[in-house]
């Protein structure tokens, strides 16, 4: 490859877009979890408080939206471990785009069994 | 091709002297940050897919998360532990790289301040209910329709 990117080694590519998707995952994440405790603090209200608010996530719409949910968790997992390689294995730098799609390979590995049984559940399990 | 990028101090206060203005140390606040961040993501991968296993991929997944659900689960100690150290190092993981985002992106001093502090409200806020709801939970609160009690609960 003739293209040697100017001035900075971690421009463009697997380097930066990871670094992105690393970003948004983790501050989607992070909203998410404010919200999560405070509905599961509804416990402590009563049972009823907690089904109520319970029952309006057991739709169709929110089921894509934790699919979503979990595929951001399961990106920024093995994302967080890429880092951890590239950080402290003395080979990790050299092999941080090998390892990227290492993620991606591991990431579909989860998904699609994730994916399967989960939607399968939202869709047609239950009572 | 001449353009220069212009590389800024970090703005995150504390950093090696390498790679401060100013030429000296002001503490390893920053350099405890980064392990942390490291050291908290690898308990979380454990504590975080375990929790999304158990509550989403055994038995009838997300159809059985009601009150019963949960209360089933907090009566058990070992759950309990499990919940509290997810909710301390997510929150704690979560909130150092919002602010590590924050230090990124906002240049003035006094919005930096502002989204900082709201940002400290709100962690020791869901740190402190989340807590307290885990630790005064009572899996058979009084008054309640039985129906909606996990099954070892005492008949009224
Ligand atoms: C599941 C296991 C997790 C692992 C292995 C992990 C790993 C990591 C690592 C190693 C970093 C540091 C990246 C760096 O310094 O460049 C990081 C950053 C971050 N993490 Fe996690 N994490 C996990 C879970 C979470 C959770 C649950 C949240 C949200 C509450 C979260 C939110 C963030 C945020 C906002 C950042 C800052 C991103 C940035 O500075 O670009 N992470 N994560």
């Amino acid at each position: 490859m003739s293209k040697t990117p100017a001035g900075t080694l971690y421009r463009g590519r697997e380097g930066m877009w990871s670094w992105v998707g690393h970003r948004v995952t983790g501050v989607a994440i992070f909203f998410f979890l404010l919200v999560h405790v405070l509905d599961t603090a509804l416990v402590r209200v009563s049972p009823e408080a907690y089904n109520v608010v319970i029952n309006t996530y057991k739709n169709p719409i929110m089921a894509i939206l934790e699919a979503g949910l979990v595929a951001a968790i399961v990106f920024h997992a093995f994302n967080g471990l890429r880092v951890i390689l590239v950080d402290f294995w003395k080979k990790g730098p050299k092999y941080q785009a090998q390892l990227l799609w290492g993620v991606v390979g591991l990431w579909v590995v989860v998904m699609v069994p994730f994916l399967i049984r989960h939607l399968t559940l939202a869709f047609t399990g239950g009572h | 091709m001449a353009a220069t990028t212009e590389i800024q101090a970090p703005r995150s206060g504390r950093v090696a002297p390498e790679y401060t203005r100013h030429g000296r140390s002001r503490g390893s606040f920053e350099m405890f940050a980064w392990l942390f961040m490291r050291v908290s993501g690898l308990v979380l991968v454990v504590l975080v897919f375990g929790h999304l296993f158990v509550n989403l991929m055994v038995g009838e997944g997300v159809h059985a998360i009601d009150f019963g659900f949960v209360a089933g689960k907090w009566a058990d100690p070992f759950w309990q532990v499990w919940d509290l150290a997810m909710l301390w190092l997510a929150m704690l993981h979560g909130t150092n790289g919002v602010r590590t985002i924050i230090n990124d992106y906002a240049e003035k001093d006094g919005t930096r301040f502002w989204l900082k502090a709201v940002l400290y409200a709100a962690t020791a806020v869901i740190i402190v209910l989340g807590t307290l709801v885990i630790f005064t939970f009572d899996p058979c609160p009084p008054n309640a329709a039985a129906e909606l009690l996990p099954a070892f609960c005492p008949a009224p």
